[in-house]
């Protein structure tokens, strides 16, 4: 995927306004099946994955023992024996080869497969994105935070009701083959292309995590504020560690900002007085400045202000409430 | 966006900045090229110099902001600022539809004429953009 085809601001505006897609086939997949494929994954990820419904969602992150995250992910239960997991494009190796080990060191009945080779994987997103993708579908799509078989464009889909952007779409998974087309004919019927730089604004926007800016090993999920997707009751790896710093609380917390003066912050500006901005870009939808950034957690109140150092300038911030973008 | 062109009435340097000269040599308009804005992509920010500031050729004077990347903007002749294009932090784009007009950036009285020497004529820089 490109970092954008026309000019990130045009395609910010059409997923905000209509429909954009975007080339997300750098992302993984793991397939997981077998009897014992739940139990394997309530070990391995960190949501109650019992929880899912057949055809349903889960966000979920891998932890270490200490809690740290190793990647952020998305399980989908395509049947009672059967999931499906997106990973991260940079992590998915390391990834597959530790849930190969879970699976194996803790002797599962379960294979897991390693599909990211085979897998194209197109986010259709927008206010007008399902109605788009409808009319090109042989049925209804599933719901938000679902998952069904479909035909999208003559070819066989799994379609997800999911999404990182903030507005309403679908993620259609495919084969490499089949992508092309179905890729074509969402452009035909009118979805704007769009790359990385779009789809960093827009999860900016909506204050969702990008795996190693605002998430990485040395991050547990509860000052990461994704302890919502943590489930310690499960016994997943790292719940003890992650049971802890709940208990405890963190020494930073992460939050979402908005610079009120001039300057647009950066991922990696240091917060003056002890923190960091963990992403920072500039709002296409509010024409500001905004991030999430790592504070110390007594100053990490929403309506705090905060100085961040932006090459040397002093640039005034004030803590926001998560999302930042909420669509109407 | 507007359409690609470097005019012959102004001169060039290589860290993709124009001049454009008044007729005694006194003072100068500096701003960036078509090069350097289409590559940067939609401004979205300028952090200008302060009127009186000291300009070196060669050297960042201000920063310009996309949506995705600061760029640092050098100065092609050395001097003092003597007016910023305040226009700017209203309407960023202005840099990107009119960038050798209403997207000047600092009017500078000059230190050395003589710097000019150095800059390149539209066809050197159309030469160098290749």
């Amino acid at each position: 995927m490109p970092v954008q085809y026309d000019g990130v601001m045009e395609e910010h505006r059409a997923v905000r306004g209509s429909t954009g897609v975007f080339d997300v086939s750098h992302m993984g997949q793991v397939r997981s099946t077998g009897p014992d494929a739940l139990k394997f994954l309530q070990r391995a990820t960190s949501n109650d994955v019992s929880k899912i419904p057949l055809g349903g969602a889960q966000y979920s992150l891998l932890c270490q023992e200490d809690g740290g995250v190793l990647d952020d992910l998305f399980t989908y239960r395509l049947g009672d024996q059967e999931f499906l997991t997106v990973t991260n494009a940079g992590n998915h190796p390391a990834d597959f080869a530790r849930l190969a080990k879970i699976a194996s060191d803790e002797s599962f009945d379960v294979e897991v497969t390693d599909e990211a080779a085979s897998t194209a994987m197109l986010a259709v997103q927008g206010p007008s994105a399902r109605a788009l993708v409808e009319s090109l579908a042989d049925g209804p799509l599933p719901e938000r935070m679902t998952a069904a078989e479909g035909t999208v464009a003559g070819q066989s889909v799994l379609i997800a009701g999911t999404g990182y952007t903030g507005e309403d779409g679908v993620e259609l998974l495919t084969s490499l083959e089949a992508a092309v087309p179905v890729w074509d004919a969402l452009i035909e019927a009118g979805a704007t292309p769009c790359g990385l730089g779009a789809r960093d604004t827009l999860r900016l926007e909506a204050c969702y995590h990008l795996y190693g800016n605002d998430l990485d090993p040395s991050r547990n999920p509860i000052e990461a504020g994704l302890g919502w997707a943590c489930k310690e009751d499960t016994g997943f790896i790292g719940s003890d560690a992650v049971a802890a710093a709940r208990a405890q609380g963190t020494a930073e917390q992460l939050v979402a900002f908005e610079v009120t003066g001039a300057g647009i912050a950066r991922t990696g500006n240091p917060v003056v007085g002890g923190g960091v901005v963990s992403s920072g870009t500039f709002s296409p939808t509010f024409e500001i400045a905004i991030g999430m950034a790592y504070l110390p957690a007594d100053k990490a109140a929403v309506g705090s202000h905060f100085d961040i150092d932006v090459r040397g300038k002093h640039r005034t911030a004030v803590v926001r409430e998560r999302p930042i973008y909420r669509k109407g | 966006m507007s359409e690609a062109s470097y005019p012959d009435d102004l001169l060039y340097h290589h860290e993709h900045d124009w001049v454009r000269l008044d007729p005694q040599g006194e003072w100068a308009t500096f701003g960036i090229t078509w090069y350097a804005q289409d590559a940067l992509g939609e401004v979205v920010f300028y952090d200008a110099p302060e009127v009186g500031a000291t300009l070196t050729k060669d050297e960042s004077y201000a920063e310009i902001e996309s949506v995705k990347a600061v760029s640092d903007v050098f100065a092609p002749m050395s001097g003092e600022v003597i007016e910023v294009n305040d226009s700017i932090a209203d309407e960023p784009g202005v840099v990107n539809d009119d960038p050798y007009g209403g997207g000047w950036l600092v009017k500078v009285r000059l230190t050395s004429v003589e710097e000019k020497e150095a800059l390149m004529d539209s066809a050197a820089y159309k030469e160098l953009l290749g």
